[in-house]
C-alpha cells in the first residue's frame, strides 16, 4: 500500500568542525530533519521540536514505510501544534541513530563507522548544532521551542544559551538536572548494554553483531521508569499468561511478558543503536545548566528572555511535578512570564505523549498565545 | 470585547497602585487580573488549582501557576516582599488553615487584600437562632455537609485574628451580596454587611 503524502527526510550538512563541550570535536556533521506546514514569508512561524531519549526527527505525519510520527497525536493540521499555522521542524540529535551523525555513521577520518569512537555529546552541543540548522533554514527567531523529557531539557538549554533566538519555551515533564536516582537508573541501563558479550567495547558493528539482550534489558528498565505503579497495577495487576503458577523462571506474569516484548522490540524491530543509547543517557546525566552559573538555577534562567509554559504530570516519578516546580520557582525569581500546569494523569512519565483533555486544553491554549505573538509584517514596518 | 467587571473587582482595583506587581490567589478565570492589567498596567501572576479555570485564565492571557494552596507554602515559590499586592477573593474560608495562609501572604506581599462572606450577618444569625439550623443563604448556598466553606468567620473574628497576629487593617469596605454599601452597613457592619474587603499589612 502506498502512503499519500508521506513525510520526507531532509538533510543539513555542516562542513566545519563542531567543538564539543567535552573538549573533543566533530570534524563535520549532518543533521537529518523533517518539516511540516509552511514557513511564512518573514519566517516567523517556525517551531522546533526537541525529541526525548529514544525519539527521532519523525515526529508527525506518516513516513513512506507507514510509520506514524512519535508525537503525531499533538502535531498536524488542526491539532494542538497546528501545522496550518506553524512551520514545524524536528531534527535527530547528534549521536542519534536515525540519520544524523552518530555512532552508526562513517567517521570521515577512518572510513569506518564511529561506533565507540563517537565523542560524548551534551545538550549544549545539540543546541549548537540545531542553531546551525536554524541559520541554514534562515529563521531569525523560533516562535517556540517545544520538548518533553530530555527534549524539555534541550528547550531550557536553548533558552539559556540563545535567549534571543526563541519567543516561547514549552518545557514538558522535564527537570533542571537529573537526581541521583535518575543517574542510577541510567547507569544500570548502561551496565546492561556494556556487559553484553556482543558489545565488544562498542565495536559491535565491526564484528557484525549487536548487543541485543543488553539493549533490550536497558530498555526494559527505562520503560519501567516511564510507567506509574498504578498504571501497571491497572493494566497488568498479577495477571498470569497461563491460568496457573508454574514455579519456574519462565515468563509467568503478563507484566513480565510485556516488558520483554518492549525490550525485544526496541533492540530488534526498531533496531536502536546501543552506542546511541549510552550517549543519550550520558547526555542526560551531564545536563546541569546551573553548573555554569554557580549552581544557582535562578541565576541560570536569568539569561532566558523567552516566555515559558512548564507542564508536569501527577504520576510521573521519573521527572516528578516537584522537579518542574524547581524550574517554575527559578523563573518566578526572575519575574519571567511563566505559566505552569500540573496535569492529573495515571500514565506516569509517558503521559506527555498520550491524549488528555486538561493537557490538550493547556497546551492548545498556550499554542494560541504563541501564534498571537508572531510578529506580523505590518507591525514590523 | 471587554467582559463585565463585578463591583467587588472595581472596589479592589481602587486600592491597587498602577504598575505594581500583583499575585491573585485562587484567580479563577483571571478576570480580576485582566482588569488590573488593563486598568493599572500591573505585572501579575495568578494561582489556581482548578484545571478548567486555569485554562480560562490562560485564555485571558495571564501567567497562571496551577497550585494547591493547601499543599504548598507560598514562600516556596516567592521571596519575601516580592509582591506589592497579594489578593485573595472569597477563598480564605475554603483553605485548610486560613491563619497560616495569611502569614504566608503577608510574608510575600507588602500589602494583602482579602475578601470573604460574613458569617455574622443577621440572616445567618436568625437561621441559627430560630431555625436551629446551619444557615443556607444566597451568599452561602451550601449544606453544612457539602460546603467548601470550612472556616467561616465573622468580621469581628477576622479583626480579632488580625489583632492577635499584629496585622494592620489598612482599609475595610463592607458591602451586601451585590457589593453595594449602605448606612446600616457602615453603622453595624458585622450585623448588616454580607461581604467584606480588607486591605491588610504587617505592622
Amino acid at each position: 500500500m502506498s502512503i499519500a503524502n508521506p513525510t520526507v527526510e531532509q538533510r543539513f550538512a555542516f562542513k566545519a568542525p563542531l567543538p564539543l563541550k567535552s573538549g573533543s570535536s566533530l570534524p563535520e556533521y549532518e543533521l537529518v530533519y523533517e518539516t511540516y506546514g509552511e514557513l511564512n514569508a518573514d519566517k516567523s512561524n517556525a517551531i522546533l521540536i526537541c525529541h526525548a531519549l529514544s525519539g527521532d526527527h519523525h515526529v508527525a505525519g506518516i513516513d513512506a514505510d507507514g510509520k506514524k510520527g512519535w508525537w503525531d497525536g499533538y502535531i498536524g493540521s488542526g491539532k494542538v501544534i497546528d501545522t496550518d499555522k506553524f512551520f514545524v521542524v524536528c531534527s535527530n540529535n547528534l549521536g542519534g541513530c536515525r540519520g544524523s551523525t552518530g555512532p552508526t555513521t562513517i567517521n570521515p577520518q577512518t572510513g569506518k563507522v564511529y561506533g565507540a569512537d563517537f565523542p560524548i555529546v551534551t545538550c549544549k552541543d545539540w543546541v549548537e548544532s540545531q542553531n546551525e540548522l536554524r541559520k541554514y533554514l534562515g529563521i531569525e527567531q523560533w516562535a517556540a521551542l517545544v520538548g518533553g523529557s530530555m527534549g524539555g531539557m534541550q528547550v531550557m538549554q536553548w533558552a539559556i544559551d540563545y535567549p534571543e533566538k526563541l519567543r516561547h519555551a514549552i518545557v514538558i515533564a522535564a527537570a533542571p538536572k537529573l537526581s541521583a536516582q535518575n543517574i542510577a537508573f541510567n547507569e544500570v541501563a548502561r551496565r546492561a548494554i556494556m556487559s553484553d558479550p556482543e558489545f565488544h567495547d562498542g565495536r559491535f558493528l565491526d564484528q557484525e553483531t549487536v548487543p541485543k539482550s543488553g539493549l533490550a534489558l536497558a530498555r526494559m528498565l527505562g520503560h519501567l521508569t516511564y510507567l506509574s505503579d498504578d498504571m501497571m497495577g491497572t493494566k497488568f495487576g498479577r495477571e498470569l499468561r497461563e491460568d496457573k503458577l508454574k514455579y519456574n523462571f519462565d515468563v509467568e506474569f503478563q507484566v513480565e511478558s510485556y516488558l520483554r516484548y518492549q525490550g525485544e522490540k526496541f533492540a530488534t524491530k526498531m533496531n536502536f543503536d546501543a552506542n546511541t543509547y549510552l550517549l543519550m543517557t550520558k547526555a542526560l546525566d551531564y545536563f546541569d545548566p546551573a553548573a555554569d552559573y554557580d549552581h544557582d538555577l535562578s541565576k541560570t534562567l536569568a539569561q532566558a528572555t523567552a516566555k515559558f509554559l512548564v507542564v508536569s504530570f501527577t504520576s510521573d516519578w521519573r521527572f516528578s511535578p516537584q522537579r518542574s516546580h524547581e524550574i517554575v520557582k527559578a523563573l518566578l525569581d526572575n519575574d519571567a512570564d511563566v505559566s505552569y500546569a500540573e496535569i492529573t494523569s495515571a500514565h506516569g512519565h509517558d503521559a506527555f505523549l498520550l491524549p488528555n483533555d486538561h493537557y490538550e486544553g493547556v497546551f492548545g491554549n498556550y499554542m494560541q498565545r504563541v501564534y498571537d505573538d508572531i510578529p506580523t509584517a505590518e507591525a514590523s514596518v | 470585547m471587554s467582559q463585565k467587571i463585578s463591583t467587588e473587582f472595581k472596589l479592589i482595583a481602587d486600592w491597587i497602585t498602577p504598575k505594581s506587581r500583583v499575585l491573585d490567589l485562587g484567580c479563577g478565570d483571571g478576570l480580576l487580573l485582566k482588569h488590573l492589567i488593563e486598568k493599572h498596567q500591573i505585572n501579575g501572576y495568578g494561582m489556581e488549582l482548578d484545571a478548567q479555570k486555569s485554562i480560562q485564565a490562560m485564555q485571558n492571557g495571564l501567567n497562571v501557576i496551577q497550585s494547591d494552596l493547601n499543599s504548598y507554602d507560598l514562600s516556596y515559590y516567592f521571596d519575601e516582599d516580592s509582591f506589592d499586592f497579594v489578593i485573595m477573593t472569597q477563598a480564605l474560608q475554603v483553605v485548610r488553615r486560613p491563619d497560616e495562609l495569611l502569614d504566608q501572604m503577608l510574608t510575600i506581599g507588602k500589602n494583602c487584600i482579602v475578601t470573604f462572606p460574613n458569617f455574622g450577618h443577621w440572616r445567618n444569625r436568625m437561621q441559627l437562632m430560630f431555625g436551629g439550623k446551619m444557615p443556607e443563604t444566597e451568599t452561602l448556598p451550601y449544606h453544612w455537609f457539602d460546603t467548601p466553606n470550612i472556616h467561616m468567620c465573622t468580621f469581628k473574628d477576622f479583626e480579632n485574628l488580625c489583632e492577635q497576629k499584629h496585622i494592620k487593617v489598612v482599609a475595610r469596605t463592607v458591602v451586601n451580596r451585590d457589593h453595594q454599601t449602605s448606612l446600616g452597613m457602615r453603622l453595624a457592619p458585622n450585623l448588616i454587611g454580607e461581604v467584606a474587603l480588607y486591605q491588610i499589612r504587617k505592622k
